[in-house]
């Protein structure tokens, strides 16, 4: 909302170096985004009168103009010789006359020079050329009234402003006007607001034997107010108008259409003209459209309306207007116009907000509707159009307005407490002072029994103030948020992480450690690519769907961290970063049971290995188990989806399956476009909580001597490393400190389907050194252990 | 014997300056000096010389000894610092020719950011609460007194789910969360006051990608529930945290605005220590509607929140001046921080 602070003085005596005024508004939550030195740049453009119209000896595309200046351009009594491509004026006109020297608003100097031999000094502006209006055709001519040689800037009594440009928030239609930016600042700044009189001369033809209203929906309308004004001669606006609106970002049309502007600007009450004589019998009725009507708008668009619109229709029931939205074509105002049929309503923010959306049409007067608009506000609205008609229009006014009440009803007061108020603000205000910050913004407080406080009558301009907390953020905007001090609370409670909390730090830090960098992949896919990372079928919707995705390729929520990290690496593939490591923690959103209200979302880690085999990601896996004290982890051979079949494995903690580990299908990389190979590694963060959260159990280190056993054996293929350690680890109890896998291997000379795995096995007693014999037994128990378990025999 | 003394050490002192390497002149010493050498014979021999003699001939061969021990000893200085300098010459290294490229692990901005902000405010007492991404329209809005039809909610630009129950013409009550507020509302159904949580995490809106929006983002939301909370306790409490966080010469500010949740609401902004100002989050006293959502009574108990973006610290802290850049996963930009 741009508000010039001139216009702001009509209202109340506003004063004050312009940057303070911003600084107080934006303490007031009207944030000023910019204050700016305003007013035309008409420096050097001055009131001239013709004296004399020539034609040019040599051209007749331009004319000799001789100029009365008043003396301000040349010696007094001395006519000034201009060449002029218009021939709009006439002798005695009033025109702008831009001297030698000047710097027009377009950047454009006015240097003396010499047309087809004859001399111009200086030259006759435009509307365009002065950026009062777009009208570029012919010389403004100038009031009659005004004095001859007088700077135009002051002679039009546009002045240097000040223009401050406001943040509105969304709950504060009344700031959505000139007048309520200033009744707020005129509150703060302790001096009187009010409207400036407004005195009609009107006719003696009463308004409702014009026109007439109907309001058949009383959801739709809360008040419709109408007035009629004859002999309307469309025109331009005065110029002072024409350059407010201009300030505030509004491009002059017309006197009428520029007076309705202004009188939206002014006073927060947008406002449309019908053609009175295109209106049969001026009748109006407002009702909510049927289903599939249509209506040809302003902008000569047919709309196809439905029962959430509301409508402005004539006696015959047919739409001629979309109410709060756009006016209908068929009584639009036009050159040929001599009566007016004015019109100020206010309409359910609902209806408004959903038709300008469904349309794609938001105005500035859909704007103000959405926020609701003061249904008492309309009468004045009326009258202000009205006084500037008959000023800047000559137009002659009915008697009296035409207002029917729709929905309106008065909101019961509100119960405010003194004590309430200094709770939640922290001041120590008595009643007065409390009334001292409401009434002048319009809050009426009445005296009411009991507890200290008001009974606070809210203005029908504030549809945001319902409740007492309110009432509280109006007395603490205008007492300053600032002087409710700063106190730290204190907690009873320390300030610590949950155990998962720290958790997820610690798993976090581990692969970090392990030199994997963080990625934050989007959660969502498109529906293909599930299928291409070969989590699902081809066809198979697994996943859960959005509703109204952006874009088709962001149209489900994962299931897998796996899609999102191929496409990282094939990202920075594409870009030549190869051999990326990166992990991601984040959640999948997996389908609850029957009837749940949420899906469930499951936090998972994912890792991907640019080219690095399944090899390189189990031995990651056993670092990063090592590193969160997993001791119980073990990867199980299995195909898995999307991964290699024959390079994946499940992880597998304490008997329950939390993830899987392996290499991506060689396939599913194709489909990415990613070289090489990816070795990949996902489990679930919840088993790894508990498992962190049970304290590690302490066992006494022995120091007596220990005794190493390196044993080889035989062993069926489909026999796994998993299973003979569980076998030696049994066997070799107690004494048995720990197995290690030390290598695999196959030849022609073991056979096929079998292969050769040792291990290296250390023993230890807790309480002496180990004999020959303890050692030797050892060995046997193991060996014969895995022959009987494993058919595993010693090479 | 005694004659051969002065040969014998000429021998041995010779001996020691043949030696070439410490090893030989182990042998050489074991062959002079040791058991079954010549000295050790004849200090046996001394016991049959007659007692006169005895006391010269000891001190003979005690000099010889010495003699011949001290120049071994040399010879052994000599020939260990010879052989340390050949041993290092040999192992001599070129470090700049040793280099490692396997990777380091860097944490994202965004979590280092949200971390950061963990901890600052578990140093004021805080606790920190979670919640789901995906949640019903009631805790997302309607319990936040943004009831349907609210024109607020049209501006959260929401992404409904295709999941759980719907409301009679059809329409999904699931969305993914638009703010972190939800979680207040979860917070206060589930703890009783006093409440001191934090609540940082993932956030949705329905919006096109660029410098300065994401359709997910990260938010952090803090919410107090206690007897007596004013507005005071609110500034106070992000005045300490622009301190802590920021750190000295930060201050903070409230002015006047507008939230569905919050009555009264504000804006805090941060002034830097050159006087500039920057609008960081929204906060306010908890509506009473919310708090009675919450099962919480508002003339019992008061409260505060504050919410702002995670994302956009972290772009500061380190001048990224893109938001899109977060998001790419470019190992390029990861590795920076």
């Amino acid at each position: 909302m741009k508000v010039l602070l001139s216009w702001m003085q009509e209202f109340a005596p506003i004063e004050g170096d312009p940057h303070e005024l911003a600084a107080t508004l934006t303490d007031l939550g009207l944030v000023v985004e910019s204050v700016e030195s305003t007013g035309p740049a008409w420096d050097g453009i001055i009131v001239a009168r013709i004296l004399e119209l020539r034609p040019h000896p040599e051209a007749n595309r331009i004319q000799l103009v001789d100029l009365d200046t008043g003396g301000a351009a040349s010696a007094p009594g001395e006519p000034l010789q201009i060449c002029c491509g218009a021939f709009n004026m006439a002798v005695g006109d009033l025109v702008p006359l831009a001297t030698l020297g000047t710097i027009m608003p377009n950047g454009l100097e006015i240097a003396r020079r010499k047309l087809r031999g004859q001399w111009s000094n200086g030259m006759l502006c435009s509307a365009a050329e002065l950026e009062l209006a777009d009208d570029a055709e012919g010389i403004r001519i100038l009031d009659a009234r005004l004095t001859v040689g007088q700077p135009l800037a002051e002679a039009l009594g546009a002045q240097k402003d000040w223009l401050f440009d406001i943040d509105v928030e969304g709950n504060r239609p009344d700031a959505l006007s000139v007048a309520g930016v200033a009744r707020d600042l005129a509150a703060r700044l302790g001096v009187a607001f009010s409207y400036p009189p407004l005195e009609l001369v009107e006719g003696a033809v009463r308004t409702e034997h014009l026109a007439a209203v109907e309001v058949l929906d009383d959801d739709l309308c809360a008040r419709f107010g109408v007035r009629v004004l004859e002999n309307v001669t469309v025109g331009p606006s005065p110029a002072w108008m024409a350059a407010r609106l201009a300030a505030c970002g509004v491009r002059s049309i017309n006197n009428v259409v520029d007076i309705s502007n202004y009188v939206m600007l002014e006073l927060g009450e947008p406002n449309h003209t019908y053609d009175l004589d295109l209106v049969p019998d001026g009748a109006l009725r407002v009702r909510m459209a049927r289903d599939g009507e249509r209506l040809i708008t302003l902008d000569d668009q047919v709309r196809r309306l439905t029962t959430a619109d509301g409508l402005i229709c004539n006696q015959q029931d047919e739409p001629i207007g979309l109410a709060g939205v756009m006016g209908g074509a068929s009584t639009e105002i036009s050159e040929k116009t001599t009566r007016v049929l004015l019109e100020a309503a206010v309409w359910d923010r609902m209806t408004i907000a959903r038709t300008s959306r469904r349309l794609g049409l938001r105005s500035e007067a859909s704007t103000r509707f959405e926020r609701g608009t003061d249904p008492l506000g309309i009468e004045r609205a009326l009258d202000r159009f009205c006084a500037l008609a008959v000023e800047h229009c000559g137009v002659t006014l009915t008697s009296g307005s035409v207002v029917v009440e729709g929905g309106f009803e008065v909101k019961p007061p509100v119960r405010l407490r003194v004590r309430r108020v200094n709770h939640l603000l922290n001041t120590s205000l008595d009643a007065e002072a409390i009334r001292g910050y409401l009434e002048p913004i319009g809050f009426r407080c009445a005296l009411v029994d009991g507890e200290p406080g008001w009974l606070v009558t809210v203005p029908t301009w504030r549809p945001d103030s319902q409740i007492e907390e309110d009432l509280v953020e109006e007395i603490g905007r205008h007492h300053g948020y600032s002087r409710s001090g700063k106190r730290v609370p204190r907690p009873s409670q320390n300030g610590e992480l949950t155990p998962a909390q720290s958790a997820r730090r610690r798993i976090r830090r581990t692969l970090l450690g392990a030199g994997l960098s963080e990625a934050m992949p989007m959660p969502f896919l498109a529906p293909g690519d599930l299928a291409a990372a070969g989590l699902v079928d081809e066809g198979e919707q697994s996943a859960i769907s959005l509703e109204n995705p952006l874009v088709a390729e962001e149209s489900i929520l994962r299931i897998s961290l796996l899609p999102g990290l191929l496409k990282a690496v094939m990202y920075n593939q594409s870009h030549r970063n190869t051999g990326v490591q990166l992990y991601e923690l984040g959640r999948v959103f997996l389908r609850g049971p029957e009837g749940s209200e949420l899906p469930t979302e499951t936090e998972r880690v994912g890792v991907i290995l640019a080219d690095q085999s399944a090899v390189e990601a189990t031995k990651l896996l056993h670092r990063v188990a090592a590193g969160l004290g997993l001791r119980d982890l073990k990867a199980v051979n299995r195909p898995l989806p999307g991964l290699h079949p024959t390079r994946s494995a499940e992880v597998v903690f304490r008997g329950r399956t939390m993830g899987e580990v392996g290499e991506v299908d060689p396939r599913v990389l194709q489909r990415y476009g990613i070289a090489g190979r990816a070795g990949w590694l996902s489990f679930d963060i919840a088993p790894v909580l508990v498992a962190l959260n049970t304290n590690a159990s302490y066992k006494r280190v022995s120091n007596y001597p220990s005794s190493d056993i390196d044993l080889a054996f035989v062993v069926a293929d489909s026999v796994s490393v998993n299973d003979l350690v569980a076998t030696l680890t049994a066997a070799g109890r107690p004494l048995l400190q720990r197995v290690r896998f030390l290598n695999a291997f196959r030849s022609d000379n073991i056979g096929a389907g079998l292969r050769s795995v040792a291990f290296s096995m250390r023993l230890q007693a807790p309480d002496r050194t180990l004999t020959d014999i303890d050692v030797a037994t050892v060995r046997e128990a193991l060996i014969d252990a895995a022959r009987k378990k494993n058919k595993a025999e010693l090479r | 014997m005694i004659d051969d003394l002065s040969s014998f050490t000429a021998a041995a002192l010779a001996a020691a300056e043949r030696a070439h390497t410490t090893d030989e002149l182990h042998q050489l010493e074991l062959i002079h000096l040791g058991k079954e050498g010549p000295l050790l014979a004849a200090r046996k021999a001394l016991g049959s010389l007659p007692a006169e003699q005895r006391k010269d001939a000891g001190q003979a061969l005690n000099s010889a000894r010495e003699q011949v021990e001290t120049a071994f000893a040399a010879r052994r200085g000599e020939l260990e610092s010879a052989e340390r300098a050949a041993q290092f010459e040999f192992e001599r290294l070129d470090l700049t020719e040793v280099v490692d490229y396997s990777p380091v692990g860097h944490a994202h901005i965004v979590t280092q950011a949200w971390e950061e902000l963990e901890d600052v405010f578990l140093g004021m007492g805080f606790r920190v609460a979670e919640g789901p991404e995906v949640e019903t329209d009631w805790h997302n809005f309607d319990a936040l007194n943004i009831p349907k039809g609210h024109p607020a909610r049209d501006g959260f630009d929401t992404i409904y789910v295709d999941y759980g129950p719907r409301d009679e013409d059809g329409r999904s009550n699931t969305v993914l969360r638009t703010h972190t507020s939800p979680v207040q509302i979860r917070t206060m159904l589930t703890q009783e006051p006093p409440i001191y949580v934090i609540a940082p995490g993932r956030v949705f809106r329905r919006d096109t990608a660029d410098a300065t929006h994401m359709p997910v983002f990260h938010q952090i939301e803090g919410l107090v529930v206690d007897r007596h909370i004013s507005l005071a306790d609110l500034a106070g409490t992000i005045e300490a945290f622009t301190t802590a966080y920021f750190g000295e010469g930060f201050s903070s500010r409230l002015r006047p605005n507008h939230f569905p949740f919050t009555e009264p609401s504000a804006e805090f902004d941060i002034q830097r220590p050159d006087g500039s100002w920057l609008e960081l989050g929204g906060c306010g006293m908890v509506h009473p509607n919310v708090l009675r959502a919450g099962g919480i009574d508002p003339e019992e108990w008061s409260g505060f929140a504050f919410g702002f973006g995670i994302d956009r610290l972290a772009l500061m802290k380190f001048g990224v001046d893109d938001l899109r850049d977060l998001f790419t996963n470019d190992i390029r930009f990861l590795s920076q921080f």
